[in-house]
């Protein structure tokens, strides 16, 4: 468990952030100069905090009370930096092999075969860093890192300096990563796409201030924090389980917690689990049982919350078995005499869904 | 080539290389001082490193010769106590070198530490090494092309060196005639010229080695890097 609470000023920028992180993913989430970069040189030691302190579990990092401010090397946590920042004087083998050496291999730790392996970075030991792609480049960094053998693991926009090819590549890496090894891993970033695909929890930074934290179902639920989740994309995030597929419509089923689902057809095996995000803007309510529609997803629910939105919007959370985020017009809503406790079905256009490469991932 | 002439390339060559080897540690931590940390007074020490590129050498032997001769008071100290003497002899050569070289070795240094990425070495700490050893493995490889370049350009000042040399430590042959100090005496003496002919032959030849060899060693310095990596 790591906890965190941090003051600093840069200027007339202030950074005050209290957070917690358990085990698995936690997206460090917002905006460009939320302040995101400069909490995670904080937890690493590079840049040192005027107030607060830095705790993993029963090891303190830092404590200003106290004075205690441990040094960089002595910190063990690893770092994925934006650039890779390889050492152009060694090879991969070389730049691999650099952080593990004064640290003992516990059990637990990861061996440099499994590192290898899992990056697929095998044929490039005897390169120099200056002859790989950015995408190898940056593999090699994740490897160096991990073979740090560190307790956390820090990701600084692992994959801004990569093209969506590169990303598609190596975003299903950290997910393996992350299982595979049970790292624990601070990732910032301010791609909504990447966050969903990998965090378990969000921490929602903005000017420097934590706006919501939790599990990233409850962050993208919240209606307060629409604005900071995507806007006008925001939407919810769901697990669901294929069930089926139908070659003849080219639609497979996935099983959620709502009840089944259809969506455009996918390759991926029976059983295997999905995360799949549904836009607000993409679901539909009904206050009557809807007959003679195209549309095919169809849950029934009740409204649990809502919130005025911009422009004459009201966002709403319904729980259908799930949580699921809409957005309709005021109109709309009063025109249906809608409000909490309201009974409708919502309704969710197959066509809608993994439109975009990011809403849905196989996890 | 005579007795005479295969002396007075040795002892320039000896004091050119001492000139380096004493130079070398003073000037990697002062043009990392330079390069890496603000502190009070930076601008003076700068000013005076660079204080002998721009002084005529001959003031600079003078100042040596008022500080560090035997009544100088940093010359009278380190005779009585440890009866080291640098006048009229080949150390007091190497002094006056090595003064002269020192901004050229600093210089090259300071501009390699320069161009190294510090985010790197921020990198090195991260993956748990101590600031020692990252200098040791990341800053020290990165720079010594920059090391040797820097030695490169004080050897071959150190072998040219004129003015302040025989300022602090006279023309005498043997102890503190080097090449230039040489081939000056034999152009002030009829019929000396074949030799010094000679003598300016052998010095480009001198220079023209040290050069060779430092490319040599710059080379071999970045393969030996990427074999051990």
């Amino acid at each position: 468990m790591l906890d965190v609470s941090v003051k600093k000023t840069f200027g007339d920028f202030h950074i005050d952030a209290s957070f917690s992180v358990g085990p698995g993913l936690t997206a460090l989430f917002g905006p460009s100069g939320a302040g995101k970069t400069a909490i995670a040189k904080m937890l690493g030691g590079l840049e040192t905090p005027d107030e607060g302190h830095i705790q993993i579990g029963d090891r303190t990092l830092f404590n200003r009370q106290k004075a205690i401010n441990v040094p960089v090397q002595e910190r063990n946590i690893g770092f994925v930096f934006q650039e890779h920042r390889l050492f152009p004087h060694y090879s991969v083998r070389g730049n691999l092999n650099y952080g593990q050496r004064n640290r003992q291999a516990g059990s637990g730790s990861v061996t440099f075969k499994d590192v290898v392996d899992l990056l697929g970075i095998g044929d490039l030991l005897a390169r120099r860093p200056g002859s790989l792609s950015l995408g190898e480049q940056q593999r090699v960094a994740i490897g160096r890192a991990l073979l740090s053998n560190p307790d956390f693991l820090v990701m600084d926009e692992p994959l801004s300096s990569l093209d969506s090819a590169r990303k598609k590549d190596i975003i299903p890496l950290i997910s393996r990563m992350k299982s595979e090894f049970g790292l624990t891993i601070i990732y910032i970033s301010h791609s909504l796409g990447e966050i969903t695909r990998l965090a378990d929890s969000l921490v929602l930074l903005d000017k420097g201030q934590v706006k919501g934290a939790g599990p990233i179902e409850n962050i993208v639920n919240n209606l307060e924090l629409i604005p900071y989740t995507g806007g006008f994309d925001a939407g919810s995030v769901l697990e669901a389980t294929v069930v089926s597929h139908d070659p003849s419509f080219n639609m497979s089923e996935i099983e959620t917690e709502g009840g089944p689902m259809f969506i455009p057809g996918r390759d991926h095996p029976v059983g295997s689990k999905f995360r799949v995000r549904i836009r607000a803007r993409d679901v539909a309510l009904s206050a009557a049982e809807p007959k003679d529609l195209s549309i095919l997803n169809r849950f029934k629910g009740q409204i649990i919350d809502h919130r005025s939105g911009q422009a004459g919007m009201e966002e709403l959370l319904l729980d259908v078995g799930f949580r699921l985020t809409a957005r309709i017009t005021r109109k709309s809503f009063e025109q249906m005499k809608l409000g909490h406790g309201s009974e409708v079905w919502a309704l969710i256009k197959s066509v809608t869904i993994g439109s975009s490469e990011l809403d849905i991932h196989l996890i | 080539m005579s007795e005479a002439e295969i002396g007075i390339v040795l002892l320039s060559l000896k004091v050119a290389i001492w000139c380096v080897i004493v130079s070398l540690p003073p000037a990697l931590l002062i043009g990392w001082l330079l390069a890496r940390r603000e502190f009070y007074g930076k601008t003076l020490v700068n000013v005076l490193v660079h204080l002998p590129l721009v002084m005529p050498p001959v003031v600079v032997g003078y100042i040596l010769l008022v500080t560090l001769g035997k009544r100088g008071f940093i010359g009278s100290w380190l005779f009585d106590t440890f009866g080291i003497s640098l006048i009229f002899n080949w150390k007091g050569v190497v002094v006056a070198t090595a003064v002269m070289a020192f901004p050229l070795i600093v210089r090259a240094i300071r501009q390699a530490i320069e161009a190294v990425d510090q985010n790197l070495e921020t990198a090195a700490l991260t993956l748990g090494r101590s600031p020692a050893l990252v200098f040791l493995t990341i800053t020290l490889p990165l720079i010594l092309p920059g090391i040797l370049a820097g030695a490169t350009l004080g050897f071959a000042r150190a072998l040219g060196e004129f003015g302040a040399t025989i300022t602090f430590v006279s023309n005498i042959p043997g102890e503190t005639q080097t090449l230039p100090l040489a081939i000056y005496s034999l152009l002030q003496v009829p019929n000396g010229e074949e030799m010094a002919l000679r003598l300016v032959i052998l010095s480009a030849l001198l220079a023209f080695l040290a050069i060779a060899l430092s490319e040599w060693l710059a080379r071999r310095s970045i393969k030996g890097l990427e074999s051990r990596a």
